[in-house]
């Protein structure tokens, strides 16, 4: 133990976080997550700071998304961690992996498209504008202007509508239909019948209208993109700060820090108070566990040399050698993974309320199409006619405002809540909270603090509580820490010894368990003064001041609350009490968790689900949507649809009034859209239609929608 | 009438130029971080951008 004290004070590291490095042909790069930078000056001093190590070509900081971009060859990460941290920042490695994402490389693609169609838009528009300001153009030079118009918008259409028609190509080989589907065949119609037109001599064309469409819904879609990239990138960001890097003792007991996933079973794995067991074990000391994030106990537990620690557990006591049973990746309860996937399966069959409004509407518009095209030719007119007038009706119905309904409303609500902590991570997540009819919140962590807190300061002596909190400021110990934050600010005793799984002796004074200080009683931590008097002291974990007001707004927006706890039954039975909750289960393992869930899906309950801890984690991935706060364990994170910046538990319900409302911003919005291209019909179907209108029944449902979406930022 | 002509090839060549220089600062990340280009003018270091 003397020898493995003395490594840590000294550590000799071998680092081995090669894992978070990438490797391309000549250049290295590693990218970490950076906390605390938010000016110019931190700029400097990280960039400057970080290059002016060995091996480092360039660092640089994106101040946007608190990532730091390090390349060079043979970056030792280590030191730039190091470095990071002796300049005051907190850093943590990015998995090499999850650095460069296939929506990376979408949202640079949107982003190019728009460009296209943009600069298409404005020479569609001046080209073909210009035909129509002055009727008295003689035929060649309008042709000319027509011919020119055809050749800037139809390459820019094709390449600027790719997102569309993969989609559109997408949604029929799954034999349904998308919006995308009207959308795709009403820009190719649109590009077909004006070059048909042109090739006729005709007086109008709608290569201007086919572009601007492309535009237009490209807006919404690169907005909608980048709010969720942001969120994403946040959410990923609380994610890196939460990954494990692990000590782990090679030959020797010598120290090197590794990442938890290279953690190999029979590996000695090195625990200090504080810190939380990367894989399940074997305990080789004496310690204490903290299991509040594995079963919902918040009292830490005494261990034992020769017992197992669960991963997930925090080590309360003292610093302990663990020797790993189990890699990262099976350390999990059981089953979890499986659960994990069945869950993302449920969600992938959520049907959004877009699509189900193209379910409706493709059918439609094919038929009122298909009549237009019957009622011309039944009343005698050539074909030509009647397929141009059928074409157009196609054109005008285009779902350009039903394309934009949606994500304006995402957009809108998505920022919203960004900028109150809330993270949403998909893009359905915000229509399923909407729908919750049922919360079910873990208690420990969630409705609770998630650590003991001194209860029995008011049967105290007089001075007492003063004395024992000298010494136990001296610790890291949960029951040490929760004891001085009741004594508040004070001084520090000198001299104190730690005693794993004891307590602490300072001078003649003692601070421990029962046995150990000779007392009697059920409490679990004691204090006994120079003179042999005992005194013990109660925790128990406290609710969070802002749960019971959760519960109670959650009622009045008519959705049950529900609690689900590892703990024990009286212990539920108070918090359950002091939050308002009536219905609630105690001793609820993770499997009984997630089968509640299914149990309740079953039942046609719409469930959102709030917990942080491991045990938590398969409900999280099957409940209808889920909340993770922003202190949850990393599986949790990725398991739920949305995190929480901090634990303010109020942003729930926001959350949830957010949704709510959104919804009914993209019900109106598919109204007005309907209700406008519903006027145009007519014309159209008259063969009355003439690109100005098309233009401009377009640009004004658009107009409308995004007004209408506009409408939620405020109040 | 010639004048016509000039313009709609100008108009044609400046489009394609704007675009050609959009995608070029597309594709060299100018648009990745707009929060610290926005301080990264205060600071006082010699490099010049990208370094």
């Amino acid at each position: 133990m003397g020898a493995l004290t003395l490594s840590l004070a000294q550590p000799k590291h071998a680092d081995d976080l090669s894992r978070h490095v990438r490797r391309d042909a000549d250049c290295e790069r590693f990218e970490v997550a950076v906390t605390g930078a938010r000016c110019a000056g931190c700029i400097a001093k990280i960039e400057k700071g970080v290059t002016a190590l060995p091996g480092i070509a360039s660092a640089r900081l994106n101040l946007s998304t608190g990532k730091l971009l390090v390349q060079g060859q043979d970056i030792a990460p280590q030191a730039v961690l190091r470095r990071l941290h002796d300049l005051g920042y907190q850093a943590r490695p990015f998995e090499a992996a999850e650095t460069l994402t296939a929506e990376d490389a979408e949202g640079r693609f949107l982003l190019r498209c728009l460009a296209v169609s943009g600069l298409g838009t404005v020479l569609a528009m001046g080209l073909t504008d210009a035909v129509w300001y002055s009727s008295d153009m003689a035929p060649t030079l309008r042709q000319t202007f027509f011919w020119l118009a055809a050749g800037v918008t139809v390459p820019a259409t094709l390449y600027a509508g790719q997102p569309f028609f993969r989609s559109a190509l997408k949604g029929l080989k799954a034999r349904s239909a998308n919006m995308d589907l009207p959308i795709s065949l009403a820009v190719l119609l649109a590009l077909g019948l004006s070059l048909y037109q042109v090739a006729h001599q005709a007086a109008h064309t709608y290569f201007d209208a086919a572009v601007m469409l492309v535009f237009l819904l490209l807006v919404g879609r690169y907005l909608d993109y980048r709010l969720r990239d942001k969120a994403r990138g946040a959410a990923r960001h609380l994610l890196a700060l939460q990954s494990l890097l692990v000590r782990r003792l090679g030959p020797q007991d010598m120290v090197e820090t590794v990442s938890a996933r290279d953690i190999a079973v029979g590996d000695r794995v090195l625990v200090a108070g504080g810190e939380r067991v990367p894989v399940n074990g074997v305990l080789e000391g004496e310690t204490d566990l903290d299991v509040s994030l594995v079963t919902g106990e918040v009292l830490p537990q005494a261990a034992s040399q020769g017992m197992t620690a669960m991963a997930g557990s925090i080590v309360s006591g003292a610093p302990v050698v663990i020797r790993a049973t189990a890699r990262v990746e099976d350390s999990l309860v059981a089953d979890l993974a499986r659960l994990l996937e069945a869950g993302q399966q449920s969600r992938n069959q959520y049907v959004r309320l877009a699509d189900r409004a193209a379910r409706l509407y493709v059918p439609a518009v094919f038929i009122l199409s298909a009549l237009v095209l019957g009622g011309w030719l039944a009343a005698g007119a050539s074909l030509s006619v009647a397929v141009t007038s059928a074409i157009t009706v196609l054109i005008i119905t285009c779902p350009c405002a039903l394309g934009l309904a949606v994500p304006a409303v995402q957009v809108v609500a998505t920022g919203r809540l960004f900028r109150r902590g809330v993270f949403v991570k998909s893009g359905d997540a915000l229509e399923r909270l909407a729908e919750v009819d049922m919360a079910v919140l873990d208690k420990t962590g969630t409705l609770t603090l998630g650590m003991p807190v001194l209860r029995n300061a008011d049967d105290l002596p007089p001075g007492l509580l003063d004395r024992a909190a000298r010494i136990a400021r001296a610790s890291s110990h949960p029951y040490a820490k929760a004891l001085a934050a009741a004594a508040g600010p004070g001084p520090v005793a000198q001299g104190v010894t730690e005693i794993a799984g004891q307590g602490l002796s300072c001078g003649d004074e003692r601070l421990g368990n029962a046995a150990w200080i000779g007392a009697q009683g059920d409490s679990p931590l004691w204090y006994r003064d120079a003179d042999g008097a005992a005194q013990g002291f109660d925790f128990s974990d406290v609710i969070r001041p802002a749960a019971p007001a959760l519960i109670a707004a959650m009622k009045t927006r008519d959705i049950r609350a529900e609690m689900l706890t590892g703990d024990r039954a009286d212990i539920a039975a108070r918090i359950a009490g002091e939050a308002g909750i009536s219905s609630w289960q105690s001793g609820v393992t993770p499997q009984q968790k997630a089968a509640r869930m299914e149990a309740l899906r079953a039942a046609g309950r719409k469930v959102l689900m709030v917990g942080d801890g491991i045990n938590d984690a398969a409900a999280l991935a099957l409940a209808h949507v889920s909340i993770a706060p922003g202190n949850a364990t990393d599986i949790s994170q990725r398991a739920a649809d949305m995190v929480l910046r901090g634990d303010d538990l109020s942003a729930i319900i926001e959350a949830v009034d957010v949704a709510r409302r959104a919804r009914r911003l993209v019900l109106e919005n598919f109204v007005l859209a309907v209700a406008y291209n519903l006027t145009a019909i007519p014309l159209a179907a008259l063969g009355m239609v003439t690109p100005l209108v098309a233009a401009a029944t377009m640009a004004g449902s658009s107009l409308l929608v995004t007004l209408n979406a506009l409408r939620l930022a405020r109040g | 009438m010639e004048g016509i002509g000039f313009i709609i090839a100008a108009a044609l060549i400046f489009g394609l130029v704007t675009l050609a220089l959009l995608l070029w600062s597309f594709a060299s990340s100018q648009y990745d971080d707009l929060d610290g280009d926005a301080v990264r003018i205060l600071l006082d270091e010699e490099d010049g951008p990208g370094s």
